[in-house]
């Protein structure tokens, strides 16, 4: 049986992935496996295509997209786009293609593998976002900004951003994402990308900011909240399984109350 | 203002707050206002769990535990020899304000024993969450208790700054209550129920007319009852629920598994757990009347007046009822599909959508989040060559499905529970 392996490779972003859409139905040549340009390239290779990424192009995909496919789909692929799974560009490229190809599109047929998996895929990055919005815990610092740690699984802090700047609209805030190093800064007018130097990174994984760093009365109503988390427990009841199914390990560390 | 102090009286008063079950956020939006803090998300939020597994959304508290009342199951009866104390209005407020400026909270569920009479009670609440509303410009969510007896005009009032009011039954029949709490009577807790419904109602016709008039309660009303305090079956629990939801202001009932506060009131039965497991089948059933088109009758009857504890009530239903079966996946309308044991809300409306392009076959039921465990006996489905309930037997099927009474409470508690909304 004959193989033959062809590969794309583009400049790893959502406009990339649209314009290597179209390069496949203009030349007719379907990848096996599209690549971020500079990552690293199977052995055997056939046939390998660098696309390069338009603007005017991927437009036009997405919007023949917007033809066949809800609003909610739509999100459901950018959240796919998110999750910087290594399998995010041909999951979405075979899904682009199934409905550009079908009459009417395939959005609801839960029955075919991809559209389940984007589902499952964009149901994940979803929680992951709204277990941010459940668990940020703000610290009061000595300016007075709020200040959260947070180490989502999934990209997400583009999607809470809405949330929090409706929410916290009269408070300046930074929402740090210590494992990928950026954060968010909202200084009650916009919300502007951030990153910290090595040094204060690694201070600020400790979760807990220094006495001298935070306001007057942070530690107060730190302890205050401790407090009522433990009087509002019914003994009666323990059931940690149950807590730590809705509310995994991995996010205590940046839980006031847990600390 | 907040000082050491505060935190003493915020110990004793959100351990006597935290019978109350209820801690849902949800059920209405709140845009954000101008120079004003927060906002209602629709979907209830939970900021926490604590060690129970409940759920923490809102701040949960009493104004005060002194009370005038008596009742035999409550932890802060007047006979009882606890610590009491109370909150100022300003206290409370800017508790609240610090605490959902952490992100700790989605808002406020304001409740209280009673002081002086509920005129006074309710008075004392009211100045809390108008504090929160004019002068903080709080935006969040408010959930207030209704004190029953206290006046329409005041209730009236409540209704305007509050997302969702409740009046506890605690009792789920009159006689009961009477005895376990002789200064109250079902009179005094359905009026502020109709108080708050007719104030919903009012409101929404207003709304018709003019779009700027103010909405209230708009996240609706709720209630709790007791569970296991008194002789009530199952079957007098869900008749009363199922009652209330008939009400167009009513969104929740909760249950709560009896915990025995008050150890030497011979009124009382002596429990060595809470009846949890109770409990969560009585949710169960209520899941059953709110979403999945069940009647009361056909949950429990006269024959079957409590819910079986073994399995989870759906089940129970399908094995009274195997000529029912199997239904077919790929023809059967939605309402028989939700009937299927181990099909939720969810993997239903799945099925219905992708059914049209084609027929579905086991495995993809499985991936689409069918519990085949439980449906397998029940459904009808190309290469599906097996048994159903009825070769097998509804009793056989009993046996392969029944909850292990090995097993602990909790593991059950895992798979269904739900405290949200």
């Amino acid at each position: 049986m004959l193989i033959i392996l062809i590969i794309f490779t583009y400049d790893k972003t959502f406009d990339g992935l649209l314009s290597c859409v179209f390069f496949a139905y203009e030349q007719k040549i379907f990848p096996d496996s599209i690549l971020a340009e500079d990552g690293q390239k199977p052995l055997f290779v056939d046939a390998s295509y660098h696309v390069v990424t338009e603007k005017e192009k991927a437009v036009r995909v997405w919007k023949s997209l917007e033809k066949k496919l809800s609003r909610f789909a739509r999100n459901m692929m950018l959240s796919v786009w998110l999750s910087e799974l290594p399998e995010t560009e041909m999951l979405l490229f075979r899904y682009i293609r199934k409905n550009t190809d079908h009459p009417k599109g395939i959005e609801m047929n839960f029955g075919d593998d991809d559209v389940l998996r984007i589902k499952d895929i964009a149901l994940k990055v979803g929680t992951d976002a709204r277990k941010l919005i459940q668990f940020v815990r703000f610290q009061e610092t000595a300016d007075g900004i709020y200040f959260a740690p947070v180490t989502p699984s999934y990209n997400v802090l583009s999607l809470i951003v809405p949330h929090f700047k409706a929410r916290y609209a009269d408070q300046p805030w930074i929402i740090y994402d210590t494992r990928r190093n950026t954060g968010l800064y909202y200084d009650r007018r916009s919300v502007t990308e951030i990153s910290f130097s090595p040094q204060t990174l690694s201070e600020l994984r400790l979760g807990i900011l220094d006495k001298e760093k935070v306001s007057e009365e942070e530690a107060l109503f730190q302890q205050l909240w401790k407090e009522y988390f433990r009087s509002i427990t019914i003994k009666e009841r323990l059931n940690p399984k149950v807590q730590r199914a809705h509310m995994p390990r991995r996010y205590w560390k940046y839980l006031t109350e847990l600390q | 203002m907040i000082n050491e102090k505060t935190l003493d009286k915020l110990k004793i008063l959100s351990d006597a707050a935290k019978y109350d079950v209820s801690c849902a956020s949800s059920g209405t939006t709140r845009r954000p206002v101008k120079d004003g803090i927060g906002t209602a998300a629709g979907w209830g939020i939970c900021h926490s769990f604590t060690p129970d597994g409940r759920c923490v959304s809102l701040f949960k508290i009493l104004m005060t535990n002194h009370c005038i009342y008596d009742c035999a199951y409550c932890i802060n009866r007047r006979s009882n020899d606890v610590k009491r104390t109370a909150f100022t209005p300003e206290e409370l407020a800017d508790l609240t304000i610090e605490f959902y400026r952490r992100n700790y909270i989605e808002g406020l569920f304001l409740s209280s024993g009673i002081i002086r009479n509920p005129d006074y009670t309710m008075e004392q609440m009211l100045r809390v969450v108008k504090l929160l509303r004019d002068v903080h410009r709080f935006n969040g969510y408010i959930h207030m208790k209704s004190i029953p007896g206290a006046s329409q005009e005041l209730v009236a009032q409540a209704g305007l700054y509050a997302d969702r009011m409740s009046v506890n039954l605690e009792i789920p029949s009159e006689g009961n209550l009477k005895l376990l709490a002789p200064e109250k009577d079902y009179g005094s807790v359905f009026a502020p129920m109709r108080y708050i419904q007719q104030g919903m109602l009012e409101s929404a016709e207003d709304r018709k007319k003019f779009r700027s008039a103010p909405r209230f309660v708009p996240a609706g009303q709720s209630t709790q009852v007791i569970i296991g305090a008194t002789p009530d079956n199952d079957k007098q629990i869900l008749t009363l629920a199922s009652h209330l939801y008939k009400r167009p202001s009513f969104k929740r009932v909760y249950y709560s598994g009896y915990i025995p506060i008050n150890k030497s009131d011979s009124r009382l039965p002596v429990l060595a757990h809470p009846p949890l497991v109770r409990e969560n089948r009585l949710y169960q059933a209520d899941w059953l009347l709110r979403f999945y088109q069940f009647s009361v009758n056909e949950i429990v009857d006269d024959t079957h007046p409590d819910l079986d504890l073994d399995i989870d009530p759906k089940m129970g239903w399908a094995l009274r009822h195997p000529e029912a079966f199997p239904i077919d996946i790929n023809t059967a309308p939605y309402e028989l599909i939700l009937r299927i044991p181990g099909i939720g809300v969810k993997s239903a409306k799945l099925i219905v959508a992708s059914r049209r392009y084609g027929r579905l076959n086991f495995s993809q039921l499985k991936k689409i989040g069918v519990v085949m465990k439980r449906a397998q006996y029940f459904i009808a489905c190309r290469d599906l060559p097996m048994q159903t309930v009825n070769e097998l037997k509804p009793e056989y099927v009993r046996r392969k499905v029944a909850r292990q009474r090995g097993k602990k409470e909790s593991d059950l508690l895992q798979l269904s529970f739900d405290w949200g909304e």
